[in-house]
Parts: structure tokens; C-alpha cells; sequence
């Protein structure tokens, strides 16, 4: 019998926004993380670190909720690494950021080794929100899902708000285009810096946790697969502004989607070649963001990567 | 006159290796405008920054209002009602004006009333004529706007105090008459002025008092109805000024440099010649006046190579050279001395034998086959250095703990000894001290003289009026008017360089089009 492929669209769709909502997390946080003139390239170790500490809370406790937010802190906690070493040090954040993405593969690696192959009983539980999952083809999609999607929507907006009509928006962007200026103005640059760059790990951490917790519920090592990496290209696609991380977060989970119903449907496609489709995406994504923004002139942050140091003489 | 409203006692301030401030003494009263004189390196701005609290002193104290203060951040200097206006505008280009006015501000909540803080900022901006619109973007702001903005964000935190750092130094003099009467406005209300100059003219024309440092020491606080323009001269630079240079009369030859029509993109991919024709004969200098960001920077750099026209031609000696790789043009005879030292003109981590030797590292006898005679080259660096009169403490160091003047020194040396027919010069004094600056413009003079065909392009009007055959105005990125120096008027060129005048006072071929 041949599936409808109404319901089929329906079901793809569904789980093009569960899976991006892994990525949209991190890209958000690093959109902040980045804004403020610091380049973390250690998503990928504390999204990692995340899914782990995530995982196995939930493995132990069976409180999943209580699970995600542990995930959630302990990517914080990772970023405070990186933060002490390229803000208060002034070290190179780029070293520092690809460190800490091989130290959380690395310390996941060792400590995740109890829980390879074991799988939560529960996933984060789907709540179906009354009224809104009625409208038609977008209901079912958007508004079947869980509190961590729902999350994510109210994230998008809050900090799109937060960055353009509030202090808090102008201090960190300004901050991140001339720190100098910032700092003249009385802005505390170490301050915006520590709390952007520990947003961004928690953000990571979420979203590593959410992929723990409910789109692949068992432990594997390096499980997160390159997607912190995924992120950071994100991010300039996303050209630092909370809504267009939405368009490339749920690009790169259509093309996942996609790629794994084919799979269960079982093609003559060999497997490694579909998996690769999500990274293959966001190799033209970023090409396509790179024109973009050359185009447009729309800056990088002018002071990213860059670190600041008041008494320079 | 008021009370005295601010105090500075023996204020000392190292950095390694200088001693920026020396015990220094200096007090401001109520409504006056107080100017901070030296030269480059006296310790002005140091001064300041510890007023505004980005620096904090080794020894000494400060009074506001006879009180003991103690200022450890631009932050308190605000609460304290201290404004500093800083060379560098600290303005964030992205963001407008009214996000500019208010970061930083403690006094507003999370969520921003724009549409009360422009009110406000209307307000202030009538009160001083400062003309501003709250809601425009910085980087579209001319440079004069940009400055009242950031007299707005003081007067917005509500500073009685405002430093100024060299704040003419990027201004026309008409902007610059324009900033005075807003200034001459803010101490009829009561605020007080210290204003930052090393430009012995304009400082007689606005201070009240003004203070002289040299070195980082104070040489004395005078009145200026009892000072003349020559002894303060004096007082700043420690001997006697030569205001006017020698030169010989012009003999032109033949023309070396031939510009038509010619146009450019600047970073950011945005037209910014629009169609320059200009021709230049050897023995001439011409220079080349206007304020910065009119495409000045990016003629010099199309003319030797370093940027592509995108239309129109340039000549040297007949021979068309446009788009050229910047070593071809070399060959033609073109040598440049570039805006920025130490990131166009040498290599800071390279020793100064090392950056003597550019120009001609891959010729005899300085290279030999693919090894470097490096005793060659030591011999060669020598010569230079004795021939410019360079201070070079250790020859195989890098290049870049040398002072400013000896880098350009070192520079100018380079260049000049490959002979060339024409040399480009980009601000070639900006940074200099007094002794420094009086040999470059010998120096270019003395070029001039054996033939060379020089455009020097500056911000400097006094250093144009001094040195140039011939002035030319760029602005909007077009020539917009040429006079011989003997018309040479600064009104008119100021006039020019505002874009106010247009009317082109050209003489011979120059065929430009406005």
C-alpha cells in the first residue's frame, strides 16, 4: 500500500524541525557568543559534553526535564573554559575554541564508555498544544512537538528582541563592532564578554542534550557527529540575527529528515552518501551566506577573535 | 572668570620604557576653554585619559570642585560629570545616533524608549545648534557630524567638563569655525573646556589659558592675552620655529605623470573616483588637499598598483601603466611613501637592514644568484642611515621599536634612493615631531629640485600651503578645483574641501570635470 503523501510531508516536516532544533540551540547561542567579539569554535566539544551529561542524568534520574538543564549548565560550564582563556588571558581563541572541542570529544569519549549502547526508557514527552496544532498542515508540524521545541520558538524572538530594541542588544553590539568605544562609553567589555560566551555554552549544551534526550536516546561516542561544526558555519549563514538561524537550523534538518527517511524506506543509495547530504548542504549554505554577505557589505563583527586589552600601548 | 572646578596635582604616568607624564600640575575654571598645547608625544592625551579614567596614574591626585576624586574608569569620569571627546570618535559606525547616546547609560531601563530619547536629543541638539538626526547611522554621517555627536553624548550624561582631543585635526577650517561658536556656545552655560591642540593659530583664537607641555613635562600655564603666537611656539617646542621654508623657483621639465579619467572602488566596493584628471611634470610638487575618506588614499594606491581602476588611465612618462602589477611601475621610476608606516611602508618585525634592503634585495650586488649578501646589505642600510641622518640603536632589531620620525626617515631614504622620476607621498609628516617634520619636507623639497615629479597628498593645509608648486582640492572623489601657490587662498580651499565651492580655478590643460 502506498503511503499518502500528504502524511508523509507532514511527518518529514515534523521532524525537519525536531532536528533542527538540535542546531538552531548552538547557532543562537553563538550568534550572542560572537556579537560580543568572541569566536568559540568549541561547540561541537560542549555540545557534546551536553548530550552526555544530559543523557546520563536522565539515565539515572529519569527526570528529563532535570536532565536537559544539566546538559544545558554543563555546556555553560565548558564555555567558561574558553571565556577565562581568551578573555581574561587574551590567549588565541581560536586554539583555545578547537581545544576545547577535542578535549569534550575526548572527555566524553572516556566517560561516556558505561553508557555505550544503553538507551533511555522516555524521551522528552510530546505535548500537543490545543487550538494551534488544529491549523492545517502547520498545526501537526509545528505545534505536535515537545517544551524544548516550543522553547526554541520563544527563544528566536526573545533574542531577536533582546538584540535590537533593548540595552543589554546595544551594549553587546557594540561590544563586539568597536570594544574600545564600548568601554569609553562605560561599558564593562570583560563583563558582556564572560555573559555572552557562557550563553553560548549553555545554548550548546541544550542543544546537544535535546539530541540525547530525544531525537537519538542512547549514548555513542562523538555522537553529536560534526554539527557544533554545522553551527558555526550556521552562523554566517544566519548573519548574526536570530531569525535567519531558524531558516538554516531547519535547512540542515529538511536535508537530515530527508536523508533518514530514505533510508528507513531502504534505497539503493548507499547510506554514507545520504548521511553525507546534511554537511554537503551546508558546504553550499555557507557559499551562498559568503556571497551573501559580501554583497550586501553586512559585516562580520569587527572586533571577533579579537582580544581587548585597555592599557595597550 | 569662575572657580576653579577642576584640580590636577603632580600627576605622574609611566609606560615602559617613557615617562608620559612627569609631575604635572594643572587646574580649569568655571566657563573657560583651557588648552592642553605640545607636540606629539608631550603627554597631552595622556593627561586626559586619566581624567576620563581609561588610564589611572602612578602618583598624584585630582580635585573636582576642591574634593578629592578618585577616577578609575570613563564610567565614574561620566558620573563625575567628566566628558572626554577622544581623536578616535568612540562611536560604534553600525549602530545610530541615539543607540550611540545612550549606551553605556545606567539611567535606562532594559527596554529602550527611542522615541523619548530622541526628544531629548533634539532638545540638546537645538540648545547648541549641533543639528543632528537621533535616528541616522554613524558610518553615514560626515566626520564633522560624527564630532557633534559625540559632543551630544556628553552633554546627554550631562558633563559641566568636556575634553577635547585635537578635535580639528579631521575638520575643514570652516567646520572647524563652526565647532568654535558651538564651544564658545557650551561656556556661556557654564561648562568649562579643555581642549587639546598642537596648532599654535587656532589655539590663540579660542583659549583663555593656555597650558604648555613638552616631554611629558609642564612648561608653564599662561594667559593668552599676554602671550604672542611666536613665544608659545617657543614654549612648545623647546627653540625657535621656522614657520616658512626656503625654496628655490619652480623649473618644470617634462611631464612624468598623466592621469585620465580615472576610477576606483575603495574596500568596501564603493565608487569612490569618479573620473580624476590631473597631469604632473617633473620638478613640480603638487599637492594634493582634502579631508580624508575623498579618495586620496585610493588615487595613490592606483597609481603605484596597489588598487585596479576600473576605468580611465594613468601615465608615467608617456607609457601607460594602468592596473600594472606594482613592481612594473616601480621599474617606470614610481616610489611611494604610504600612509600607514609600519603596515604598508615596512615590515615591523623584519630589522631595519632587512627593510632597508626592499627595493632592491633581488639586484646586484645585494643578492647573488638566490642567497643575500647580508654584508652588502649591512653596508647599504648604513650608507642610508648616515646619508638620512637615522637613529638606529641596533641595525639587526626589528624595525618597528624604532620612533615614528626614523621610521619615515628610513622610508624616505629607501625610496628616494632608487631615483625615482615620481614620488608618491601620503601624509608624509602626519605623527611627527617638529624636527621631524622640518627634514621630510626638506627632504621632498630638495627631491623637487633634482626634477622629481612629487604628489603629495595631505590633511595638512599649513604643510600644502608650505611645500606645493601647485594645490589641487579632491572631494567626493573628483578634483574640484586647482590653483597655482602664489593664488593659493586657505579660505577658498577649505571652501573646496567642504564641497561648498565647485567652481574650478584651473589653469593650462587640466581639463576636469565637475
Amino acid at each position: 500500500m502506498r503511503p499518502d503523501a500528504y502524511a508523509i510531508t507532514i511527518i518529514l516536516l515534523a521532524a525537519t524541525v525536531e532536528s533542527g532544533t538540535i542546531l538552531l540551540f548552538p547557532i543562537i547561542g553563538e550568534i550572542f557568543t560572537e556579537r560580543s567579539g568572541i569566536l568559540n569554535l568549541g561547540i561541537e566539544g560542549m555540545m557534546i559534553i551536553g548530550a552526555l551529561v544530559g543523557f546520563a542524568t536522565a539515565f539515572m534520574t529519569g527526570q528529563i526535564y532535570w536532565a536537559f538543564f544539566m546538559g544545558m549548565l554543563a555546556g555553560g560550564l565548558a564555555s567558561l573554559i574558553h571565556a577565562f582563556i581568551s578573555i581574561t588571558l587574551r590567549g588565541n581563541q581560536v586554539v583555545s575554541g578547537l581545544a576545547l572541542s577535542i578535549f569534550g570529544l575526548g572527555v566524553t569519549n572516556f566517560y561516556g564508555q558505561e553508557f555505550v549502547n544503553l538507551q533511555l526508557a522516555h524521551t522528552i514527552p510530546q505535548v500537543i498544544i490545543p487550538g494551534l496544532s488544529q491549523i492545517p498542515f502547520f498545526g501537526p508540524i509545528l505545534f505536535k512537538q515537545d517544551y524544548m521545541v516550543y522553547l526554541s520558538y520563544i527563544l528566536v524572538i526573545i533574542t531577536w528582541f533582546i538584540l535590537f530594541k533593548t540595552k543589554a542588544g546595544i551594549q553587546l553590539r557594540a561590544v563586539g563592532q568597536n570594544a574600545q568605544a564600548a568601554d569609553a562609553m562605560g561599558v564593562n567589555v570583560y563583563k558582556v564578554r564572560y555573559f555572552w560566551t557562557f550563553f553560548g555554552g549553555l545554548m550548546a549544551g541544550a542543544g546537544g542534550a535535546y539530541l540525547t534526550l530525544n531525537c537519538a536516546p542512547f549514548w555513542l561516542d562523538g555522537i553529536t557527529a560534526g554539527r557544533g561544526w554545522v553551527a558555526i558555519a550556521l552562523v554566517i549563514f544566519a548573519r548574526w540575527n536570530p531569525p535567519y538561524a531558524l531558516i538554516g537550523a531547519y535547512l540542515f534538518g529538511a536535508i537530515n529528515a530527508l536523508q533518514f527517511q530514505l533510508q528507513s524506506m531502504g534505497t539503493t543509495i548507499p547510506s554514507a552518501l545520504l548521511s553525507m547530504q546534511p554537511y554537503f548542504l551546508t558546504f553550499i549554505l555557507i557559499i551562498v551566506a559568503t556571497l551573501l554577505v559580501k554583497a550586501k557589505h553586512i559585516g562580520v563583527p569587527k572586533e571577533l577573535g579579537i582580544p581587548y586589552a585597555r592599557e595597550e600601548k | 572668570m569662575g572657580a576653579i572646578v577642576l584640580q590636577v596635582k603632580n600627576i605622574s604616568k609611566h609606560f615602559p620604557g617613557v615617562l608620559a607624564n612627569d609631575h604635572i600640575n594643572f587646574d580649569l575654571r568655571k566657563g573657560e576653554i583651557h588648552t592642553l598645547l605640545g607636540e606629539n608625544g608631550a603627554g597631552k592625551t595622556t593627561l586626559m585619559n586619566i581624567l576620563d579614567g581609561i588610564y589611572y596614574p602612578d602618583e598624584g591626585e585630582i580635585y573636582l570642585n576642591g574634593k578629592k576624586v578618585d577616577i578609575r574608569s570613563p564610567f565614574e569620569a561620566t558620573k563625575n560629570g567628566i566628558g572626554m571627546i577622544h581623536q578616535h570618535f568612540m562611536l560604534v559606525d553600525t549602530l545610530t545616533v541615539l543607540e550611540n547616546v545612550v549606551l553605556g547609560l545606567e539611567s535606562q531601563g532594559f527596554y529602550l524608549n527611542k522615541k523619548k530619547i530622541a526628544e531629548r536629543i533634539k532638545e540638546i541638539s537645538q540648545n547648541y545648534n549641533l543639528n543632528i538626526n537621533p535616528y541616522a547611522k554613524i558610518w553615514q554621517l560626515s566626520v564633522g557630524e560624527q564630532q557633534r555627536v559625540e559632543i551630544i553624548k556628553t552633554l546627554f550624561r550631562g558633563a559641566k567638563i568636556l575634553i577635547m582631543d585635537e578635535p580639528t585635526a579631521v575638520l575643514t577650517p570652516q567646520e572647524a569655525d563652526t565647532l568654535f561658536k558651538i564651544l564658545r556656545r557650551m561656556i556661556k552655560e557654564d561648562k568649562s573646556i579643555i581642549f587639546i591642540s598642537h596648532k599654535l593659530d587656532e589655539v590663540m583664537k579660542i583659549s583663555d589659558r593656555i597650558t604648555v607641555l613638552r616631554k611629558g613635562k609642564l612648561v608653564g600655564t599662561v594667559d593668552k592675552k599676554e602671550i604672542k603666537q611666536k613665544e608659545l611656539a617657543k614654549m612648545m617646542v623647546g627653540r625657535e620655529v621656522l614657520f616658512r621654508l626656503d625654496r628655490n623657483p619652480i623649473r618644470r621639465k617634462g611631464e612624468v605623470l598623466k592621469i585620465e579619467d580615472l576610477e576606483t572602488h575603495n574596500d568596501k566596493g564603493i565608487i569612490i573616483l569618479r573620473g580624476i584628471n590631473f597631469s604632473l611634470p617633473g620638478g613640480e610638487i603638487f599637492g594634493l588637499a582634502g579631508v580624508s575618506g575623498n579618495g586620496q588614499t585610493e588615487l595613490a594606491e592606483v597609481i603605484v598598483g596597489l588598487r585596479r581602476a576600473i576605468a580611465g588611465k594613468v601615465y608615467i612618462k608617456g607609457e601607460e601603466v594602468t592596473n600594472l602589477c606594482p613592481k612594473a611601475i616601480t621599474k617606470e621610476g614610481t616610489n611611494y611613501i604610504p600612509p600607514d608606516r609600519l603596515k604598508v611602508g615596512l615590515v615591523p618585525n623584519l630589522s631595519t637592514v632587512e627593510n632597508a634592503i626592499l627595493r632592491r634585495y633581488d639586484r646586484e650586488p645585494i643578492s647573488r644568484g638566490i642567497f643575500l649578501n647580508y654584508e652588502e646589505a649591512a653596508k647599504y642600510t648604513r650608507e642610508l642611515i648616515k646619508q638620512f641622518n637615522i637613529m638606529v640603536p641596533r641595525e639587526n632589531a626589528p624595525v618597528k621599536f624604532l620612533s615614528g620620525g626614523n621610521l619615515q626617515k628610513l622610508i624616505l631614504a629607501r625610496e628616494i634612493r632608487e631615483e625615482p622620476a615620481l614620488l608618491i607621498a601620503v601624509h608624509p609628516s602626519r605623527g611627527l615631531d617638529v624636527g621631524a617634520t622640518e627634514f621630510v619636507r626638506k627632504k621632498l623639497l630638495e627631491e623637487r629640485d633634482q626634477g622629481v615629479a612629487i604628489l603629495l597628498i595631505s590633511e595638512d593645509l599649513e604643510e600644502l600651503l608650505m611645500i606645493s608648486d601647485r594645490i589641487g582640492v579632491i572631494y567626493e572623489g573628483k578634483i574640484v578645483g586647482m590653483v597655482d601657490i602664489d593664488d593659493a587662498n586657505i579660505n577658498e580651499i577649505g571652501l573646496m574641501m567642504a564641497g561648498v565651492h565647485k567652481n574650478p580655478l584651473l589653469k593650462g590643460e587640466e581639463n576636469v570635470k565637475v
